[in-house]
């Protein structure tokens, strides 16, 4: 007999309801590890190799398709460890003392990898560290066995000098290790960190020892790839992702279109034109834009008139994305805020009570615009400066992408007319500059009220996607737990530890930094 | 400072929308001036030549025939060049594999000249015929071929990329010459055994002069080195956004065998009524349905069979009907008809007759006010479509017209074709690739339902009466 559905009110989801009560739907999810098991991705290859890059990188964008990940950075667990670092000689293959310390850390951190996965609901742990030796991967391969995890390595190979110091300076100089050095010492220093990995370091060999691992081994800061035994969809996602993201100096800006007519009557979507400081904001905008003077720039719009208006004043060429457009609002579009009091009230409550969840009755939700996003991010990633014009909703969506910000929070985030974010990458995270260009406009931000009960939990589906931000990195060592080991312990004799040497930079993506531009304009530009 | 005339800006040009295609574009006078955008992402600035490479049986040609299939679904103008049917254009007969011996002269006479029709074809269909991109599937295992390859994609302005399959397994080789080589003209005329002979000498004939691509020789190429089968890839320098795309699909794509369902849900009270869209229940007899297909689903027998649906109504309550677990995808939604959702064709035509003329004259491009046209559901339907390829047997409890998108993809239906494929209810199609193309099965599951299709109707002006409008709209309650 087939069971009844219910409408899901918050994402007017259909699921199966019994008595009356919503039950869980035949998914595919059974338990946590049968359907669908977590993945270990393992980092693999010298210092200076670009992999806490990665690491942290990949990890924002599994997290804002929906996928639960975090990163386990060993050389944290080290400096938490070893709170004062010396020199180079820590890392020397016989420095017994030293050798001990990196391998408790790694099972530490191992540890906290599989509580993270079993415990806590996260599908994907990042092993950041050098794992370098054949052994040491063993050992990863069999805690995945025991654990029923599948393990993906993600090799970084890099034999240019440039890259390696250009790394060095802008990641590791200023890392806390160094904090008493000056920049000359530290890299001579840091290079000779990497000398004692260097002879011990074994590569992934897909030919023989390796041709049964799943893996990508990342060359020349992606010149070329080359991909084992991709096991599954997350893999391939992985894959494809790693193969187009690159590290050339770019700038992205983000902006929504000039203030449209709906805008000044308090409107929600539709497909109004410019208002009359919407258009002189295109000016400015236009004028902006070439004082930026940029090499190569893109420009991208939505399909709604109100962008492709404000693009229209740059004179330049511009490329328009359905995707871009703003979130429907289904049966409220083109209704003020009051007129969806007045006409849907349970509706207007449910919004604010779980504004990322919440889908508009025939429209979309925050959840569906991330999915709807994703290709113009995968896009953004490949290219190298973009300005693109869009929306509100837009811009949250791919403002929390680069911003590493949770579900909670896109929704909220501010994103003003007649302003322009300038997002810049710089270490392990992004530089946001905010233009205000001057042109007055009316206020849509609608802040999160005051008390807002929350809703039952939302279900959470594979193909309907929920970003959370990267978790902290777990700092504790808990060394002094490491009776029970959760792997087997590899003698240390043959041991040659590897371990993560990267550092936490204040410019971190957690650590919004915002500094106002004032862009002044000459009194003559008022219409 | 800047002057008077530079703050006040040029005015920018008015827009006007598209009335097909809902798409807004500069005019001048009320007339669409030269669109300097473009409506969809750019692919590439320039074409591209994709090259394949490998010794004969080692899946090239149907390495060429899907990613065509697969570009030009997504809209990027594709066409495949296989040298070997140049060679049998010029060489009626084939007897032997002496043909192909590295000491035959006249053969190697020919091969290359049928190697250069082909390159010049691709020329004309690149830069005269606004082709984007070009399939040149021949063996090219020779650097020196490739090389003369590179040049004239130089001189012509583009873009090189070359797909190589390497494989020694003996079994994929073995069958790969069963199901495509026995049955090539070729053959026509041996038995199965003395076709095998020849064609794995055939393939001996290549060997001694195979030059793989080589890590440090064609470093400076692009190219994808598809190693068993799509066991492991090496992937050096994609250079654009359509090279990089099309190393993402050959590594999702497989050829272990299995089979993809494509269904509509049951009955709903909307078709019933004659109405499009909206988010009804199923009718008594798409109840009925929904325990046939159980049933059907339960016959068949499936290993691991996977059950997706759309997140609207009737596709769950389907689904709901088979017992097992599904996955919704919002991906999977019916065409979005804008302000016709929940008309019938009766009422569009009364209330919006110019919209249903131009849905009658391109009814692929045509977008609805506020809605979706199928080229947008292409769009929409891709990562689905990727996932299909990565997985096994799957079962898609779909609608219309996204089962007509699915459907052209498998079957290489154009976009004038693809929104009049049959796609009734009641009825599953069941695909099997086999060869280089999809066996289908339409298996009618003997419970009535309305008729949903609605043919090309004769008179697609916009001056035409409401009887020419409707005479194709299927009988409804």
């Amino acid at each position: 007999m087939p069971r009844e559905l219910t409408q899901n009110r918050i994402q007017k989801i259909w699921i199966p309801s019994k008595d009356d009560r919503p039950s869980m739907p035949r998914t595919s999810r059974g338990g946590p590890h049968l359907a669908n098991p977590p993945t270990v991705i393992v980092m693999v290859g010298l210092p200076a190799r670009g992999k806490t890059y990665i690491s942290r990188k990949l990890t924002r964008y599994l997290n804002w398709i929906g996928i639960p990940t975090k990163v386990f950075n060993v050389g944290e667990y080290r400096r938490e460890a070893v709170k004062h670092y010396s020199s180079y000689d820590f890392f020397k293959s016989d420095n017994e003392d030293a050798v001990k310390i990196r391998q408790q850390c790694a099972l530490a951190a191992l540890r906290d990898v599989k509580n993270y996965l079993t415990e806590e609901e996260g599908q994907v742990a990042v092993f950041d560290a050098t794992n370098t030796t054949r052994e040491r991967r063993d050992m990863i391969l069999e805690f995945g066995a025991e654990n029923g995890f599948k393990i993906f390595f993600i090799e970084s190979v890099c034999d240019d000098p440039n890259v390696i110091a250009c790394n060095i300076l802008e990641v590791k100089v200023s890392c806390p290790d160094y904090q008493d050095c000056n920049k000359t010492d530290a890299m001579e220093d840091f290079k000779k960190r990497i000398e004692c990995y260097r002879m011990n370091y074994q590569p992934l060999d897909p030919d023989q020892y390796d041709k049964n691992v799943s893996f990508i081994k990342v060359i020349d800061v992606g010149r070329r790839f080359l991909v084992n035994r991709i096991q599954d969809h997350i893999q391939s996602r992985i894959v494809y992702y790693l193969m187009n993201i690159h590290v050339q100096p770019r700038s992205i800006y983000l902006c929504r279109h000039g203030e449209s007519q709906h805008n000044l009557q308090g409107r929600l979507g539709g497909d109004s034109g410019l208002s009359t400081r919407g258009r002189k904001y295109a000016g400015a905008l236009a004028k902006f834009v070439e004082e930026q003077n940029l090499k190569g720039l893109k420009v991208w719009t939505s399909q709604l008139r109100r962008s492709i208006q404000t693009a229209e004043a740059l004179n330049v060429p511009y490329e328009q994305w359905k995707a871009l457009n703003e979130i429907d609002a289904g049966v409220c579009e083109e209704m003020t805020y009051e007129e969806v009091r007045e006409r849907f009230p349970e509706e207007f409550a449910l919004r604010d009570q779980d504004k990322y969840y919440y889908r508009y009755p025939s429209g979309e939700s925050y959840q569906d615009l991330v999915q709807r996003v994703e290709p113009v991010i995968m896009e953004l990633e490949r290219q190298e400066n973009v300005l693109v014009i869009c929306h509100q909703a837009v811009m949250r969506c791919l403002l929390a992408y680069f911003l590493d910000k949770s579900a909670d929070e896109m929704p909220y985030l501010k994103c003003p007319l007649h302003t322009v974010l300038k997002l810049t990458p710089v270490a392990y995270g992004c530089k946001v500059e905010s233009i205000s260009l001057n042109v007055d406009a009316v206020n849509t931000h609608r802040d999160r009220p005051e008390e807002v009960k929350r809703g039952p939990s939302t279900l959470i589906r594979r193909n309907s996607v929920t970003p959370l931000t990267s978790p902290e990195p777990n700092k504790k060592p808990r060394i002094e737990g490491l009776d029970d080991p959760i792997i087997r312990e590899v003698t240390p004799a043959q041991l040659t530890l590897c371990s993560a040497s990267h550092t936490t930079l204040a410019l971190s993506t957690q650590n919004l930094k915002i500094c106002s531009i004032e862009c002044h304009e000459p009194p003559q530009l008022c219409l | 400072m800047s002057s008077t005339e530079d703050v006040i800006m040029a005015i920018p040009r008015e827009l006007t929308q598209n009335p097909l295609r809902k798409i807004w574009m500069p005019c001048k006078n009320g007339l669409p001036e030269k669109h300097i955008s473009q409506k969809r992402v750019c692919m590439t600035n320039c074409p591209t030549l994709i090259v394949t490479v490998g010794l004969p049986a080692r899946g090239k040609t149907y390495i060429s025939k899907k990613l065509t299939r697969y570009l030009n679904w997504i809209g990027v103008p594709t066409k495949e060049f296989n040298v070997g049917q140049y060679r049998r254009e010029c060489v009626k007969i084939y007897k032997s594999f002496e043909f192909f011996r590295p000491d035959n002269e006249e053969g190697l006479k020919i091969r290359k000249q049928c190697a250069l029709a082909a390159l010049n074809d691709v020329r004309q269909y690149l830069s005269v015929e606004g082709g984007q991109v070009a399939v040149f599937d021949a063996t090219n295992t020779t650097r020196e071929r490739r090389a003369t390859i590179v040049r004239f994609a130089e001189q012509n302005g583009y873009k090189v990329f070359f797909v190589e399959s390497v494989c020694e397994d003996p079994n994929v080789i073995a069958e790969n010459i069963v199901q495509v080589k026995l049955g090539s003209p070729d053959y026509t005329d041996c038995n199965t055994e003395e076709a095998i002979q020849d064609f794995m000498k055939r393939i001996k004939c290549y060997e001694n002069s195979y030059q793989p691509l080589d890590e440090n020789l064609d470093r400076e190429l692009s190219y994808i080195k598809i190693m068993n089968v799509g066991q492991r890839y090496l992937v050096n320098r994609v250079l654009d956004h359509i090279q990089s795309r099309i190393v993402y699909y050959l590594m999702n794509i497989h050829i272990t065998p299995r089979s993809i369902y494509l269904c509509r849900h049951g009955e709903s009270d909307f078709n019933v009524r004659g109405c499009i869209g909206g988010d009804t229940g199923l009718s008594p007899r798409g109840k009925e349905f929904a325990q046939c297909l159980g049933r059907f689903i339960q016959d068949q027998n499936i290993k691991d069979l996977k059950v997706w649906t759309s997140q609207m109504k009737r596709t769950i309550q389907t689904a709901e009907a088979l017992g097992v677990p599904y996955e919704q995808w919002k991906a999977l939604n019916e065409i979005d008809a804008g302000v016709c959702e929940e008309m019938m064709y009766e009422e569009i035509q009364e209330h919006y007759p110019l919209e249903f003329a131009l849905r009658d004259q391109d009814k692929y491009r045509y977008r609805y006010p506020k809605g979706e046209s199928y080229e947008d559901l292409v769009q929409r339907l891709e990562p689905v479509i990727m996932e299909l390829e990565r997985q096994e047997n799957v079962l898609v409890i779909c609608h219309q017209a996204v089962m007509r998108c699915l459907l052209a993809y498998f079957l290489d239906k154009s976009a004038e074709e693809l929104p009049y494929l049959k796609c009734p209810l009641h009825t599953v199609l069941k695909l099997t690739p086999v060869a280089y193309g999809c066996k289908v099965e339409s298996i009618y599951l003997n419970v009535e339902a309305v008729n949903t299709h609605r043919d090309k109707p004769e008179n697609v002006d916009i001056s035409r009466l409401p009887e020419e409008a409707l005479l194709t709209v299927p009988a409804h309650y």
